[in-house]
Protein backbone atom coordinates (compact mmCIF):
# COMPACT_ATOMS: atom_id res chain seq x y z
CA UNK A 1 0.00 0.00 0.00
CA UNK A 2 1.38 3.47 -0.73
CA UNK A 3 1.08 5.65 2.20
CA UNK A 4 2.62 8.60 0.47
CA UNK A 5 0.65 10.37 -2.65
CA UNK A 6 3.32 10.97 -5.29
CA UNK A 7 4.50 14.50 -5.11
CA UNK A 8 3.03 15.16 -1.68
CA UNK A 9 5.86 14.61 0.69
CA UNK A 10 9.34 16.47 -0.10
CA UNK A 11 7.11 19.91 -0.21
CA UNK A 12 4.58 18.14 1.85
CA UNK A 13 3.20 21.07 4.60
CA UNK A 14 0.10 19.99 4.82
CA UNK A 15 -2.03 22.46 7.00
CA UNK A 16 -1.75 19.65 10.12
CA UNK A 17 -2.13 21.31 13.78
CA UNK A 18 1.35 21.14 15.12
CA UNK A 19 2.75 18.19 17.47
CA UNK A 20 1.82 19.18 20.67
CA UNK A 21 4.04 18.21 24.15
CA UNK A 22 2.92 14.86 24.52
CA UNK A 23 3.07 13.91 20.71
CA UNK A 24 6.39 14.92 21.04
CA UNK A 25 6.94 12.69 23.86
CA UNK A 26 5.77 9.72 22.39
CA UNK A 27 7.87 10.22 18.66
CA UNK A 28 10.84 10.37 20.67
CA UNK A 29 10.49 7.87 22.78
CA UNK A 30 9.25 5.08 21.38
CA UNK A 31 11.53 4.57 18.17
CA UNK A 32 12.82 1.42 19.60
CA UNK A 33 13.07 -0.66 22.31
CA UNK A 34 9.07 -1.50 22.46
CA UNK A 35 8.96 -3.86 25.39
CA UNK A 36 7.58 -7.62 25.02
CA UNK A 37 5.69 -7.31 28.20
CA UNK A 38 2.08 -8.59 28.44
CA UNK A 39 0.66 -4.90 28.51
CA UNK A 40 3.37 -2.76 27.04
CA UNK A 41 1.25 0.25 26.15
CA UNK A 42 0.73 0.62 30.03
CA UNK A 43 4.35 -0.51 30.87
CA UNK A 44 5.51 2.63 28.61
CA UNK A 45 2.79 5.00 29.89
CA UNK A 46 3.89 4.40 33.29
CA UNK A 47 7.28 5.57 32.51
CA UNK A 48 6.07 8.64 30.18
CA UNK A 49 3.88 9.89 33.32
CA UNK A 50 0.94 8.85 30.50
CA UNK A 51 -2.49 6.72 30.72
CA UNK A 52 -2.34 3.71 29.21
CA UNK A 53 -5.38 4.31 26.89
CA UNK A 54 -3.78 7.86 26.49
CA UNK A 55 -0.70 6.44 24.64
CA UNK A 56 -2.59 4.23 22.43
CA UNK A 57 -5.10 6.93 21.29
CA UNK A 58 -2.06 9.45 20.87
CA UNK A 59 -0.41 6.16 18.43
CA UNK A 60 -3.69 6.00 16.73
CA UNK A 61 -3.86 9.51 15.82
CA UNK A 62 -0.19 10.03 14.94
CA UNK A 63 -0.53 7.55 12.79
CA UNK A 64 -3.74 8.91 11.03
CA UNK A 65 -2.06 11.93 10.83
CA UNK A 66 0.97 10.37 9.20
CA UNK A 67 3.13 11.99 11.76
CA UNK A 68 4.12 7.89 12.34
CA UNK A 69 4.25 5.70 8.80
CA UNK A 70 4.42 2.63 10.79
CA UNK A 71 4.66 1.60 14.75
CA UNK A 72 5.60 -2.05 15.01
CA UNK A 73 8.50 -4.55 14.82
CA UNK A 74 10.96 -3.70 11.74
CA UNK A 75 12.10 -6.51 9.81
CA UNK A 76 15.73 -7.32 8.43
CA UNK A 77 15.18 -8.84 5.49
CA UNK A 78 18.12 -10.53 4.59
CA UNK A 79 18.32 -11.93 8.22
CA UNK A 80 15.35 -14.13 7.44
CA UNK A 81 16.33 -15.27 4.29
CA UNK A 82 15.47 -13.27 1.84
CA UNK A 83 16.91 -10.65 -0.93
CA UNK A 84 17.47 -6.64 -0.71
CA UNK A 85 18.84 -4.30 -3.16
CA UNK A 86 19.60 -1.08 -4.12
CA UNK A 87 19.01 -0.22 -7.88
CA UNK A 88 18.59 2.54 -10.25
CA UNK A 89 17.35 3.89 -13.46
CA UNK A 90 18.56 6.32 -15.78
CA UNK A 91 15.30 7.48 -17.17
CA UNK A 92 14.06 10.74 -19.65
CA UNK A 93 12.39 13.37 -17.56
CA UNK A 94 9.66 12.82 -20.70
CA UNK A 95 9.04 9.52 -20.21
CA UNK A 96 9.46 9.91 -16.22
CA UNK A 97 5.78 9.00 -14.73
CA UNK A 98 5.18 6.03 -17.60
CA UNK A 99 8.89 4.15 -16.69
CA UNK A 100 7.65 4.78 -12.50
CA UNK A 101 4.17 3.37 -12.57
CA UNK A 102 6.12 0.20 -14.64
CA UNK A 103 8.52 -0.37 -11.66
CA UNK A 104 5.87 0.43 -9.10
CA UNK A 105 3.87 -2.35 -10.35
CA UNK A 106 6.49 -4.81 -9.04
CA UNK A 107 5.47 -5.46 -5.52
CA UNK A 108 8.80 -6.22 -4.46
CA UNK A 109 9.83 -2.70 -5.14
CA UNK A 110 9.19 -1.35 -1.58
CA UNK A 111 10.63 2.38 -1.69
CA UNK A 112 11.03 4.52 -4.67
CA UNK A 113 12.65 7.68 -5.19
CA UNK A 114 13.40 10.54 -8.02
CA UNK A 115 16.63 11.96 -7.26
CA UNK A 116 18.31 14.69 -9.25
CA UNK A 117 21.19 13.15 -11.14
CA UNK A 118 21.64 11.18 -14.57
CA UNK A 119 20.66 8.02 -12.60
CA UNK A 120 17.33 9.52 -11.48
CA UNK A 121 15.26 6.79 -10.02
CA UNK A 122 16.36 5.07 -7.01
CA UNK A 123 14.79 1.57 -5.42
CA UNK A 124 14.40 -0.57 -3.21
CA UNK A 125 13.51 -4.31 -4.60
CA UNK A 126 13.08 -6.77 -1.39
CA UNK A 127 12.02 -10.39 -2.14
CA UNK A 128 11.56 -13.50 0.14
CA UNK A 129 13.98 -15.46 -1.45
CA UNK A 130 17.72 -14.09 -2.50
CA UNK A 131 17.53 -15.85 -5.60
CA UNK A 132 14.51 -13.71 -7.14
CA UNK A 133 16.31 -10.57 -7.10
CA UNK A 134 17.48 -11.33 -10.68
CA UNK A 135 14.18 -12.17 -11.98
CA UNK A 136 12.84 -8.94 -10.44
CA UNK A 137 15.62 -7.02 -12.45
CA UNK A 138 15.40 -8.67 -15.23
CA UNK A 139 11.51 -8.37 -15.46
CA UNK A 140 12.48 -4.63 -15.08
CA UNK A 141 15.03 -3.83 -17.81
CA UNK A 142 12.58 -6.49 -20.40
CA UNK A 143 9.14 -3.91 -19.18
CA UNK A 144 11.19 -0.50 -19.50
CA UNK A 145 13.79 -1.12 -22.07
CA UNK A 146 16.54 0.43 -19.90
CA UNK A 147 19.38 -0.91 -18.10
CA UNK A 148 19.23 -1.50 -14.37
CA UNK A 149 22.37 -0.51 -11.85
CA UNK A 150 22.53 -2.82 -9.07
CA UNK A 151 24.07 -2.11 -6.10
CA UNK A 152 23.65 -4.38 -3.35
CA UNK A 153 24.64 -3.49 0.18
CA UNK A 154 28.09 -5.32 0.46
CA UNK A 155 28.63 -3.89 4.13
CA UNK A 156 26.50 -2.29 6.39
CA UNK A 157 28.22 0.23 8.64
CA UNK A 158 25.11 2.24 10.49
CA UNK A 159 21.85 2.51 10.18
CA UNK A 160 18.87 3.87 12.68
CA UNK A 161 18.85 7.95 13.03
CA UNK A 162 16.84 8.82 15.44
CA UNK A 163 14.54 11.92 14.43
CA UNK A 164 13.51 14.30 17.01
CA UNK A 165 10.05 15.95 16.94
CA UNK B 1 24.99 -12.45 0.87
CA UNK B 2 26.64 -9.50 2.76
CA UNK B 3 29.98 -9.84 5.27
CA UNK B 4 27.65 -9.03 8.27
CA UNK B 5 24.59 -11.66 7.22
CA UNK B 6 26.78 -14.50 6.39
CA UNK B 7 24.73 -17.21 7.67
CA UNK B 8 20.55 -16.33 6.73
CA UNK B 9 18.71 -17.42 10.04
CA UNK B 10 15.73 -19.61 9.03
CA UNK B 11 12.37 -18.71 10.24
CA UNK B 12 9.75 -21.18 10.44
CA UNK B 13 5.97 -21.27 9.43
CA UNK B 14 4.65 -20.03 12.51
CA UNK B 15 7.73 -17.40 12.27
CA UNK B 16 6.59 -16.14 9.20
CA UNK B 17 2.83 -16.00 10.02
CA UNK B 18 3.55 -13.77 12.62
CA UNK B 19 5.74 -11.50 10.46
CA UNK B 20 2.70 -11.26 8.24
CA UNK B 21 0.61 -10.54 10.94
CA UNK B 22 2.88 -7.59 11.93
CA UNK B 23 4.53 -6.06 8.74
CA UNK B 24 1.74 -3.03 8.85
CA UNK B 25 2.12 -2.86 12.37
CA UNK B 26 1.63 -3.82 15.93
CA UNK B 27 -2.32 -3.38 17.42
CA UNK B 28 -2.69 -0.71 19.43
CA UNK B 29 -4.54 -2.54 22.06
CA UNK B 30 -3.54 -3.42 25.31
CA UNK B 31 -2.31 -6.77 25.08
CA UNK B 32 -0.93 -6.60 21.49
CA UNK B 33 0.37 -9.90 21.62
CA UNK B 34 -2.00 -11.84 22.52
CA UNK B 35 -4.45 -10.07 19.60
CA UNK B 36 -1.76 -11.25 17.31
CA UNK B 37 -1.48 -14.81 18.69
CA UNK B 38 -5.31 -14.94 17.92
CA UNK B 39 -4.59 -13.94 14.41
CA UNK B 40 -2.00 -16.81 14.38
CA UNK B 41 -3.49 -19.22 16.18
CA UNK B 42 -0.42 -19.34 18.97
CA UNK B 43 -0.92 -18.29 23.19
CA UNK B 44 0.19 -14.49 23.54
CA UNK B 45 3.54 -16.06 25.51
CA UNK B 46 4.55 -17.77 22.69
CA UNK B 47 3.97 -14.19 20.11
CA UNK B 48 6.20 -12.94 22.76
CA UNK B 49 9.03 -15.53 23.34
CA UNK B 50 9.33 -15.97 19.58
CA UNK B 51 9.58 -12.22 19.22
CA UNK B 52 12.50 -11.73 21.76
CA UNK B 53 14.27 -14.77 19.81
CA UNK B 54 13.80 -12.65 16.76
CA UNK B 55 15.23 -9.85 18.20
CA UNK B 56 18.06 -11.30 19.69
CA UNK B 57 19.21 -13.26 16.22
CA UNK B 58 18.64 -9.76 14.54
CA UNK B 59 15.71 -10.89 12.36
CA UNK B 60 13.99 -7.65 14.16
CA UNK B 61 16.19 -4.97 14.38
CA UNK B 62 13.52 -3.08 16.89
CA UNK B 63 10.03 -2.21 18.23
CA UNK B 64 9.07 0.70 17.76
CA UNK B 65 7.34 3.89 15.85
CA UNK B 66 8.87 4.72 12.63
CA UNK B 67 8.69 8.53 12.27
CA UNK B 68 7.23 10.03 8.88
CA UNK B 69 10.51 12.16 8.64
CA UNK B 70 8.92 14.52 6.36
CA UNK B 71 6.43 15.53 8.81
CA UNK B 72 8.90 15.91 11.72
CA UNK B 73 10.22 18.93 9.21
CA UNK B 74 13.59 16.98 7.89
CA UNK B 75 12.49 17.50 4.60
CA UNK B 76 15.70 17.40 2.68
CA UNK B 77 16.95 14.00 2.03
CA UNK B 78 20.52 13.62 0.51
CA UNK B 79 21.64 10.45 -0.75
CA UNK B 80 25.89 11.29 -0.86
CA UNK B 81 27.63 8.60 -2.66
CA UNK B 82 31.69 8.41 -2.36
CA UNK B 83 34.20 6.88 -4.30
CA UNK B 84 36.91 5.94 -1.39
CA UNK B 85 40.39 3.62 -1.82
CA UNK B 86 39.11 0.20 -0.76
CA UNK B 87 41.48 -0.26 2.24
CA UNK B 88 40.68 2.52 3.81
CA UNK B 89 36.58 1.82 4.18
CA UNK B 90 37.55 -0.19 6.82
CA UNK B 91 38.08 2.83 9.25
CA UNK B 92 36.14 5.59 7.55
CA UNK B 93 32.99 3.21 7.16
CA UNK B 94 32.39 2.89 10.39
CA UNK B 95 33.70 6.87 10.83
CA UNK B 96 30.99 8.30 8.58
CA UNK B 97 28.02 5.68 10.01
CA UNK B 98 29.17 7.49 13.07
CA UNK B 99 28.19 10.54 12.08
CA UNK B 100 25.10 11.89 14.16
CA UNK B 101 23.08 13.32 11.24
CA UNK B 102 23.98 9.90 8.84
CA UNK B 103 20.82 7.54 8.89
CA UNK B 104 22.04 4.55 6.87
CA UNK B 105 25.34 4.17 5.93
CA UNK B 106 26.79 0.91 3.25
CA UNK B 107 29.58 -0.42 0.92
CA UNK B 108 27.85 -1.06 -1.92
CA UNK B 109 29.83 -2.40 -5.13
CA UNK B 110 31.01 0.34 -7.65
CA UNK B 111 29.99 -0.18 -11.40
CA UNK B 112 32.69 0.83 -13.90
CA UNK B 113 32.65 4.46 -15.28
CA UNK B 114 29.48 5.63 -15.18
CA UNK B 115 28.95 4.50 -11.30
CA UNK B 116 32.30 5.01 -9.36
CA UNK B 117 31.37 4.68 -5.58
CA UNK B 118 31.46 2.32 -2.95
CA UNK B 119 30.49 4.53 -0.12
CA UNK B 120 26.70 5.63 0.67
CA UNK B 121 25.51 7.80 3.41
CA UNK B 122 22.00 8.91 3.64
CA UNK B 123 22.17 12.42 5.31
CA UNK B 124 18.45 14.22 6.32
CA UNK B 125 18.37 18.25 7.97
CA UNK B 126 15.60 20.64 7.95
CA UNK B 127 16.95 22.59 5.66
CA UNK B 128 19.27 22.61 2.56
CA UNK B 129 22.18 24.68 4.16
CA UNK B 130 22.25 22.24 7.01
CA UNK B 131 22.41 19.44 4.80
CA UNK B 132 24.97 21.19 2.87
CA UNK B 133 27.01 21.88 6.00
CA UNK B 134 26.62 18.11 6.82
CA UNK B 135 28.20 16.97 3.53
CA UNK B 136 31.37 19.24 4.18
CA UNK B 137 31.80 17.37 7.53
CA UNK B 138 31.66 14.04 5.56
CA UNK B 139 34.03 15.43 2.53
CA UNK B 140 36.61 16.33 5.00
CA UNK B 141 36.51 13.32 7.21
CA UNK B 142 37.17 11.20 4.08
CA UNK B 143 39.85 13.73 2.96
CA UNK B 144 42.21 12.40 0.64
CA UNK B 145 40.97 8.97 0.94
CA UNK B 146 38.06 9.66 -1.15
CA UNK B 147 38.62 10.42 -5.15
CA UNK B 148 35.69 11.81 -5.82
CA UNK B 149 32.04 11.85 -4.48
CA UNK B 150 28.57 13.43 -5.21
CA UNK B 151 25.59 14.17 -3.97
CA UNK B 152 22.19 12.88 -4.92
CA UNK B 153 19.46 14.69 -3.39
CA UNK B 154 15.12 13.43 -3.34
CA UNK B 155 13.32 15.38 -5.41
CA UNK B 156 10.11 12.70 -5.07
CA UNK B 157 8.61 9.74 -3.42
CA UNK B 158 7.24 7.82 -5.62
CA UNK B 159 6.37 4.94 -3.63
CA UNK B 160 7.28 3.97 -0.08
CA UNK B 161 5.92 1.03 1.60
CA UNK B 162 7.13 -1.46 4.41
CA UNK B 163 8.13 -5.03 3.88
CA UNK B 164 6.02 -7.19 2.43
CA UNK B 165 6.35 -10.60 2.62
Amino acid sequence: MTRHSPKAAPSGARNEPPLDAVDRTIVNALQGGFPLGERPYRDVAEGLGLAEDTLIERLKSLLERGVLSRFGPMYHAEKMGGGLTLAALSVDDDDFARIAVLVNAHPEVAHNYRRDHAFNMWFVIATERPGDIARVIAAIEAETGLDVLNVPKEEEYFIGLRFEA
Amino acid sequence: MTATTPIPTPIDAIDRALIRATQDGLPLHPRPYDAVGRAVGIPGGEVRARMDKMLASGIIRRIGAVPNHYRLGYRVNAMTVWDVADDALVTLGPAVGALAFVSHCYRRPRAGARWPYNLFAMVHGKDRAGVDRHIDDIRRLLGAAAAGGDVLLSTEILKKTGLRL
